[in-house]
């Protein structure tokens, strides 16, 4: 019987370690994508340190209100006021909008990447065939491994944060605008060319609009990942409630990091509970 | 009349392989041994016919006849694997996708078996959706679906969305979207098909009424014979992508090219296609201007009938008379036909369908007289005609 283990090993890494240094030459690129990152990172958190705490509370229970009008969604917005309250308390603040900054920084980058990649996998049957492969990898692959080259290329910080996370994130996106684009009834689409459409005009007045609320429910997803990211993405230096969780591992503190992951518990249910009510709302 | 479209050789087929698959359909393969040989199936296979501008052309046929395949080449949603589609003379084949959205823009309008209608929109976006896209600004093109929505009797629906009408009323914005581009073509699939009986023959009575003031040349598709002879100027019956047929509805009926047809126009409604000309047979006459009770005697005898029909020189109906009469008349030695006509006869013209003198006929024992517009005597409706021509059996014909 032939022992696989007495012929030579396949050199993976080293052809990955190769690739990942070839890629680290063009630090030109890099730096300039680490600023453009940074620079929406800034903007987000700008605004969050901007916004007094209590007007932040209450632009969230506004939107929550809004689109929630029919139902009127009262346990939901008793939740948001009393689980924004405990972070307050908890001194949570800070680290809870540099999490959000984070989530909706990479939701962000997923989005603008992801929506018109999903377009062009329901559009071209090669290009769906080379993509699928390529998410189910992105989204398998532990998401540790994207810590390593992060660093390589964008050093310490919130940047290769976001990096990692939309890699691990963005899949859903993708996928989702894919689905919803080619779930569009044939009936409608030919429709739509018999009266003349171009691409363009089919894509924007008939298949993005049918789409949407498979796209917001990806979307949603999408966000959902970045947040499950956080904790990872703290361990390269991205600050928010990762890092107080991934400290009180470090110190066998038991009490801290349940707090801080509680954090991460309510943040993750009013994004999550927000972009459904948005979506809902969007497709009546 | 002048011909609007004109379809020649026009094929599709389906799969791999798809040159072999042709070469070998123009050598006379059959589509099973094409389809074992390479794979491929024949859609529509070289098809030809045309279609007069302002004429309601029925294509018809069961599913998977290749009807809707043919009926989306005509618009090239499907590609053509080969032939020709000519609108007024000029090939649609050989157009660049621009062009070919023009003639889409301007030229054809489709609707669809399930309505198409976008879900997101409301009925008076949905029905602008063709001049929306055209570029034609919002009050143009939203005054134009209202008129379209008005001319299929759905005022005031505008702000609604599709899913809060009924599918009769969805339909009819499907019309209204068609019409609302003034195409001069529309092509319909399906169209009334997804609609409850009652519904579906309200609007095929309403395309009529339409029609009547449109003159669009329309390419209706249906797999319900009663709707194709209910609608068609013309009808062409399909099987396996094939025609089978092309003809008038009395065509189709009266000389079915082969079993297929046949088998088709077993099960149709007759009555409503059938008029009293189709039915009326000989009628025993006698000239009142000239023959006399004698002659009506013999006449009846030589008929093995027991009335006789009256006319004038100019073939007129007078009246009808009986053979007890005649025989009292013969019998007192008078001439005076006049005093024993019965002129209480039920007429009918030619063109009556039969379904609506049907029930007279049933109950009146006289039979019909059928006239022509110069109050003429045709021929006339017996009953046992009419049930044989409903059966299917042929009549004599009169001609």
């Amino acid at each position: 019987m032939l022992n696989l283990m007495t012929i030579p090993k396949v050199p993976l890494a080293d052809w990955m370690d190769h690739f990942v240094d070839w890629l680290t030459q063009f630090t030109g690129f890099f730096n300039g994508l680490t600023n453009f990152i940074g620079g929406i990172i800034n903007g987000f958190q700008w605004v969050f340190d901007l916004l007094p705490i209590w007007l932040f509370i209450v632009i969230v229970v506004g939107v929550t209100y809004l689109a929630n009008r029919d139902t009127k969604k009262w346990g939901l917005i008793i939740f948001e006021i009393l689980g924004l309250l405990l972070i307050w308390n908890l001194d949570f603040w800070r680290d809870m909008t540099q999490t959000l900054t984070l989530v909706l920084t990479s939701s962000l980058i997923s989005l603008v990447i992801g929506v018109p990649l999903g377009i062009w996998m329901a559009k071209s049957d090669i290009a769906q065939a080379i993509f699928k492969p390529i998410l189910d990898f992105m989204q398998t692959m532990p998401a540790f491994v994207y810590l390593i080259p992060a660093v390589a290329f964008f050093g310490i910080g919130m940047v290769p944060g976001v990096f990692a996370s939309v890699i691990f994130a963005m899949p859903p996106t993708v996928r989702m605008t894919n689905l919803g684009i080619r779930q569009v009834p044939t009936e409608l689409i030919e429709a739509s060319d018999s009266y003349g459409s171009t691409e363009w005009q089919k894509l924007i007045k008939v298949q993005l609009p049918l789409a949407k609320s498979t796209l917001m429910a990806g979307i949603n997803q999408s966000m959902m990942l970045a947040l499950s990211m956080v904790v990872i993405a703290s361990m390269i230096g991205a600050m928010g409630l990762g890092t107080r969780v991934y400290f009180a591992v470090g110190r066998n503190d038991a009490g801290g990091g349940f707090a801080a992951g509680l954090a991460i518990v309510i943040l993750a249910i009013i994004i999550d509970r927000l972009t459904q009510a948005l979506n809902r709302e969007r497709t009546k | 009349m002048t011909v609007k479209l004109q379809v020649k050789e026009l094929t599709k087929i389906f799969g791999k392989r798809i040159p072999k698959a042709k070469e070998l359909l123009q050598q006379g393969k059959t589509k099973a041994a094409i389809l074992k040989e390479t794979g491929a199936t024949i859609g529509v296979d070289r098809a030809n016919f045309e279609v007069e501008s302002g004429e309601i052309f029925v294509i018809m046929g069961l599913s998977g006849s290749g009807k809707s395949t043919l009926v989306r080449m005509i618009n090239r949603l499907i590609e053509p694997t080969d032939g020709s589609v000519l609108i007024d003379g000029d090939d649609l084949m050989k157009i660049d996708k621009k062009a070919l959205r023009e003639v889409r823009r301007k030229k054809m309008s489709m609707v669809f078996q399930n309505f198409g209608l976008f879900p997101n929109r409301t009925i008076l976006d949905n029905t602008a959706y063709g001049l929306e896209i055209q570029g034609v600004d919002k009050v143009t093109r939203n005054q134009k679906a209202t008129d379209a929505l008005n001319l299929v009797g759905l005022d005031g629906y505008g702000n609604q969305y599709p899913t809060q009408l009924s599918g009769g009323m969805q339909q009819r914005v499907g019309l209204a979207r068609a019409l609302a581009n003034d195409p001069e073509i529309l092509l319909m699939d399906e169209a009334f098909s997804a609609l409850d009986p009652l519904n579906r023959s309200d609007m095929q009575d309403q395309l009529l009424d339409l029609q009547a003031t449109m003159h669009k040349t329309i390419i209706f598709i249906s797999h319900d014979l009663n709707e194709a002879l209910k609608l068609g100027d013309h009808i062409m019956i399909m099987k396996d992508g094939e025609i089978v047929q092309t003809g008038t509805p009395e065509d189709i009926l009266t000389r079915p090219a082969d079993e297929y047809v046949e088998k088709f126009i077993e099960n149709v409604d007759r009555s409503k296609v059938y008029t009293a000309g189709n039915v009326m047979i000989r009628p025993t006459t006698i000239n009142i201007d000239k023959d006399g009770p004698r002659l009506a005697l013999k006449r009846m005898r030589e008929n093995e009938v027991s009335t006789v029909y009256v006319v004038n020189n100019q073939r007129e109906l007078v009246g009808i008379i009986d053979a007890r009469d005649v025989l009292e008349l013969v019998r007192q030695d008078s001439r005076d036909l006049q005093s024993v006509i019965n002129t209480a006869v039920p007429t009918t013209t030619e063109e009556t369908p039969i379904n609506e003198i049907l029930d007279d006929i049933s109950q009146t024992g006289i039979p019909f007289a059928v006239l022509n517009e110069q109050k003429q005597l045709r021929g006339i409706i017996i009953r046992g005609a009419v049930l044989g021509a409903l059966a299917g059996n042929e009549v004599n014909h009169l001609a």
